[in-house]
């Protein structure tokens, strides 16, 4: 494509796409404030004009100042800075209210504030889970899939501005929904709380999303399209999927916050845990493998183990994650043969993520040595470790024998966070460790003591709240089930709640300790962007990964 | 290895995905639409009044399914516990479902008539009064709010759009049906129960000044799980059996 052509295109986006959608937006939001008798959507209304109006002076100013020297390059890399920064904000963010939470369910009487209710934990738990799964690892998944892609196409991004539109309007979704939440603004549907006008935003800004990556694919110099970008492109097309069909409402009116689902009851929830499981299958995971198939091969500069083991792992897992939905409803009243699929399928799941495990940890053959000197690369490897122990103990909490105890109990909580902090948390930190040095051009990062500080620290806090997690989890599906000797069940509901104390305060230590480890890899990429030591960015493609594929 | 043309032909590899993925969702959820018996016939099951549908809207804002699950699985231990297990009926016009995914408080499939109104009261505006280990928020803001239902008739019709079956003659009378059930002498109270069968009217929350929040929650707690009539179901009957 000439660069004339190409400016031509940008134009089409810059100029009329993107200025028509946020001049709608805003003008949506503007009736919203106007006309709904619902004050919690005039609040939402305003929060929306505001985010619309942020950006819209955004675009002016650049256009106006002109974009930096920097954007002129032949990536476009200050979106994915901007991203890198986002991350940081959102996981500090969420990881402080996922420790607000535990406090309060270890110390209600110092954690709850009657006056307050928009502080309770039923209208913070959602506001933890969307911070830390949509707003740290959606903004750790854009930034890192657009420096991947455009590294593996050896292209610049598609579509003018359509990325940064695809930032802005992403981080308006999240600022939308998560104060909504504090309002009690939600659909009960989890991971899946934002109503029907945020789920509409969602949808428009995530197709621009898909554009402007498959856009950037079809710009393509490279005759492959590398193993990392397929991983990312079955992300971004099954969560537009799994958002619309689970997010089907019909809302009250169009003046207010509050919508019914399409379906009830039995259809209703395993729509829901459909999308439940599958938020976990390709957002929480296909996703991040993409920066496993990026980053690690790059970082420990050997090609990736098995070309053919990618192929097997990519297609068996993407087509076993959608079945294992029905696990999270076993011995409900949802029919015996989707319950048993859903086991069937989920103890399958087993090899695929074993095969994706094996994938990444082999990727280090002839170079282990670098897990003594180069802390980034431990993380990434622990995340890898800790994705085979979740995608392990996932299977077995699926049989049903097991699921009888398991379910409903603190033992999922543990599961969940070892799969979170483990291997997405992991993944996320070693890709941010490697990223902040090579887009804003520095040799190194600030300091590698920190890293291992942080490294260790976290792995830490990871193990108190796995543990604490996992003993609690027993004990209260042991204490449900137990009878006495003549027959009776030996406890009330509220002795149960009571044994839980001194693990949910070890869970608390726990959560603390991993935030501890991200204010100081906070602190580590600032004083890295801050250092002068200016270098050249290494070579774009994983060290002869474009020969083997 | 043919592998080659997905990785050259971006749009065959998005549909590919797309396949792929499209195949588990079709065959695992489409059937539970048409497949007979995914949703037993019993007698009993009515749609929510609009006191307790605006109590369950409460519900929802509150996020009371974080912790308390409303389905009780067909274990030993579970039914001796909450009663009898859930039947797919009793949820058919929930929109959304909250069979929940945690007991950090217990289940509330039956909690309908477990409690009287001051019990639900006293501990809703602080759970640790009357049960000092619980770790329960405390929610004494509901009883000091008023209830705003100007938009119950459209709620009703939302709620008529994706199934359940509210007659024109109810969603005209919501406003009023609404009213009388948190202040039964203010109607025709048999008519109502016509409708509306084993609904419950009284003052739910202590104060008969006004209809609050507290009002329209505990309506809906105290109706959970009560409607189905278990003398007439018998799990083991051919049709229920699934």
């Amino acid at each position: 494509m000439t660069t004339a052509a190409a400016e031509r295109q940008s134009y089409r986006f810059d100029l009329v796409l993107l200025p028509f959608i946020v001049g709608l937006g805003f003008v949506a939001a503007m009736i919203e404030v106007a006309r709904s008798p619902d004050p919690r959507m005039v609040i939402q209304g305003w929060t929306f004009a505001a985010c619309m109006a942020g950006i819209a002076i955004w675009y002016l100013r650049r256009y106006a100042v002109g974009a930096p020297d920097e954007e002129r390059g032949p990536y476009l890399d200050s979106v994915i800075k901007a991203g890198v920064i986002a991350s940081m904000f959102w996981g500090i963010a969420g990881m402080l209210v996922g420790l607000v939470i535990a406090l309060q369910l270890s110390f209600p009487s110092l954690f709850y504030f009657p006056d307050l209710p928009w502080t309770n934990f039923g209208r913070l738990r959602p506001l933890h889970t969307s911070a830390v799964i949509f707003a740290f690892g959606g903004n750790v998944l854009i930034a890192t899939s657009f420096y991947v892609v455009q590294r593996t196409c050896k292209a610049r991004l598609f579509g003018g501005s359509l990325a940064w539109f695809v930032f802005w309007g992403y981080n308006t979704f999240i600022v939308l929904a998560g104060t909504g939440y504090l309002l009690g603004i939600t659909q009960a549907r989890e991971y899946a709380e934002p109503e029907w006008y945020a789920d509409i935003w969602l949808t428009l800004v995530w197709v621009c999303y898909l554009l402007a990556f498959l856009g950037t694919i079809w710009k393509r110099q490279e005759p492959h399209i590398y193993v990392a970008n397929w991983f990312y492109l079955s992300f971004i097309v099954t969560i537009a999927l799994l958002h619309i069909v689970n997010n089907l409402a019909m809302p009250v009116s169009l003046l207010s916050t509050k919508s019914y689902s399409l379906f009830s009851g039995v259809q209703d929830a395993l729509t829901q845990w459909w999308y439940g499981h599958n938020a976990v299958g390709f957002f929480l995971t296909a996703g991040f493998l993409g920066i496993m198939y990026y980053f690690i091969p790059k970082r420990a500069e050997r090609p990736i183990y098995s070309y053919r083991l990618s192929i097997v792992h990519f297609w068996t897992l993407i087509f076993i994650y959608i079945w294992a939905g029905p696990h999270h409803l076993l011995y409900t009243a949802l029919p015996e043969w989707a319950q048993t699929l859903g086991m069937t399928f989920s103890v399958m799941l087993w090899m695929p993520s074993w095969g994706g495990m094996i994938n990444g940890l082999m990727t280090l053959s002839g170079a282990w040595d670098k897990l003594r000197t180069d802390p980034v690369i431990r993380m990434l490897v622990v995340s890898v470790a800790f994705y085979g122990m979740s995608t392990f103990e996932g299977p077995v909490m699926s049989v049903k024998t097991v699921n009888a105890l398991s379910h409903y109990t603190n033992w999922t909580i543990g599961h969940v966070h070892s799969g979170a902090l483990g291997w997405v948390g992991y993944v996320s930190f070693g890709a941010l460790y490697c990223l902040v040095p090579w887009l804003w051009k520095k040799k190194t990062l600030y300091s590698n003591a920190l890293v291992e500080w942080h490294f260790w620290i976290s792995t830490l806090g990871i193990v108190l709240y796995i543990t604490s997690m996992w003993v609690a989890g027993i004990m209260q599906g042991l204490m449900w089930r137990a009878y006495s000797d003549y027959g009776f069940l030996e406890y009330s509901f509220v002795e149960t709640v009571q044994a839980m104390h001194p693990y949910y305060i070890i869970r608390a230590i726990g959560g603390a300790l991993y935030l501890l480890g991200v204010l100081i890899m906070a602190y580590n990429l600032w004083r890295t962007v801050r250092t002068r030591a200016e270098a050249t960015e290494p070579s774009a493609m994983p060290a002869l990964a474009t020969e083997a594929a | 290895m043919r592998h080659e043309i997905f990785e050259r032909h971006s749009m065959l590899l998005l549909i590919g995905i797309l396949i792929v993925v499209a195949i588990g969702g079709a065959v695992e959820i489409a059937p539970l639409f048409w497949v007979n018996g995914t949703v037993e016939k019993v007698d009993g099951m009515r749609p929510y009044t609009p006191l307790e549908l605006k109590g369950r809207d409460i519900y929802v804002r509150e996020g009371c399914y974080l912790c308390h699950s409303q389905m009780i699985r067909s274990l030993r231990d579970e039914v001796e516990r909450y009663g009898h297990y859930s039947l797919a009926a009793e949820s058919m016009y929930d929109h959304p479902f909250q069979w929940g995914s945690e007991r950090t408080g217990p289940d509330l499939a039956r909690v309908g008539g477990k409690y009287s109104d001051e019990w639900q009261r006293a501990h809703l505006a602080d759970p640790r009064s009357v049960v000092p280990e619980s770790v329960m928020p405390p929610y004494k803001f509901l009883e000091e709010t008023p209830l705003d239902y100007r938009d119950i008739a459209d709620e009703l019709r939302a709620n008529r759009a994706v199934g359940v079956p509210y007659s024109d003659e109810e969603i005209a009378d919501a406003q009023k049906d609404l009213e009388m059930q948190a202040d039964p002498g203010s109607g025709d109270v048999d008519a109502f129960q016509k409708r509306y069968p084993k609904a419950q009217a009284r003052d739910f929350d202590g104060n008969p000044k006004q209809i609050t929040e507290a009002d329209a929650l505990i309506a809906y707690l105290q109706m959970l799980g009560t409607l189905v009539d278990f003398k007439t179901y018998h799990p083991e009957a051919p049709e229920n059996r699934r």
